[in-house]
């Protein structure tokens, strides 16, 4: 199944549910779109829950870093929720794990905004 | 079956069409195999994700989608190993010249870890140019690294 999006909001933090495989086609190119959507309407204070992505190759990781700087470049800050032990293995493995800001409770993810 | 000069015996010998569908295909296809053959499940997922880079790095870069050439896939299995052969019909690529995904300057770049992730994830990653035309990739994973010696 290729990733899926679901926005939603908790304050003025967007928190979007990822879910599916995050791969080269259609997968990768769902997230960029979702990202590209929301940055357009005006979001800057996104978190990117990833627990139940089950699958990310290195075009899905592309995109993360893609979604991350174009957030970046337009104010806002990206950060990143419940990451599985494959995608945790994956960022530390390409040394993205520093990059990204991390976390494993919504609550603290949402509260670091403020 | 009865195994080549190394003891490896051949599993599967197909062509793909040059379209990302075949690196799920791929994947299923050498997984199966890697999984029959003994191997634990993260190596599985580590072989898989191998496979499916490779495919990607064939159809996209070296066929570039080109609806006539073929993605030859081979998978072969001994006691101790798996390997895994990808060869696409393009024009070749330069080791040499990939950036290094890991340096610095290049942590953002949206591209450019396929290699570096099919190294980190198999125990030998080998690519020899085609005559007249094409790259050929070979992965090996071993069942126990520590085990084996050294060629």
């Amino acid at each position: 199944m290729s990733a899926k999006l679901s926005p939603r909001q908790v304050g003025d933090v967007t928190v979007v549910d990822v879910s599916g495989r995050i791969t080269l086609g259609e997968g990768s190119s769902n997230l960029r779109d979702g990202i590209r959507t929301l940055v357009n309407d005006g979001h800057k204070k996104l978190v990117l829950n990833l627990a139940d992505v089950s699958y990310i190759d290195s075009s899905g990781i592309g995109e993360l870093v893609s979604a991350f700087t174009s957030v970046a470049n337009n104010g806002g800050h990206l950060k990143l929720l419940n990451l599985t032990k494959r995608v945790r293995d994956l960022l530390q493995i390409t040394k993205l794990y520093t990059v990204f800001d991390v976390y494993d409770s919504e609550t603290t993810a949402v509260r670091s905004f403020a | 079956m009865a195994g080549n000069a190394n003891g490896e015996t051949t599993r599967v010998d197909t062509l793909l069409n040059s379209a990302l569908e075949s690196a799920d295909e791929a994947e299923r296809l050498v997984v199966n195999v890697a999984r029959e053959s003994g191997f634990v499940e993260e190596d599985l997922h580590q072989i898989g994700m191998a496979v499916r880079e490779s495919i990607v790095n064939a159809v996209v870069h070296g066929n570039r989608y080109h609806r006539r050439k073929k993605v030859h896939l081979s998978v072969l299995s001994a006691d101790d190993r798996l390997t895994v052969i990808v060869a696409d019909e393009g024009e070749g690529f330069d080791l040499s010249a990939l950036p290094d995904p890991l340096a610095e300057h290049n942590l953002l770049q949206q591209s450019g870890r396929g290699i570096f992730l099919i190294r980190t994830f198999m125990d030998d990653f080998q690519v020899r140019r085609l005559s007249p035309h094409g790259t050929e990739v070979k992965l090996v994973k071993l069942k126990h690294p520590s085990k084996v010696e050294e060629d």
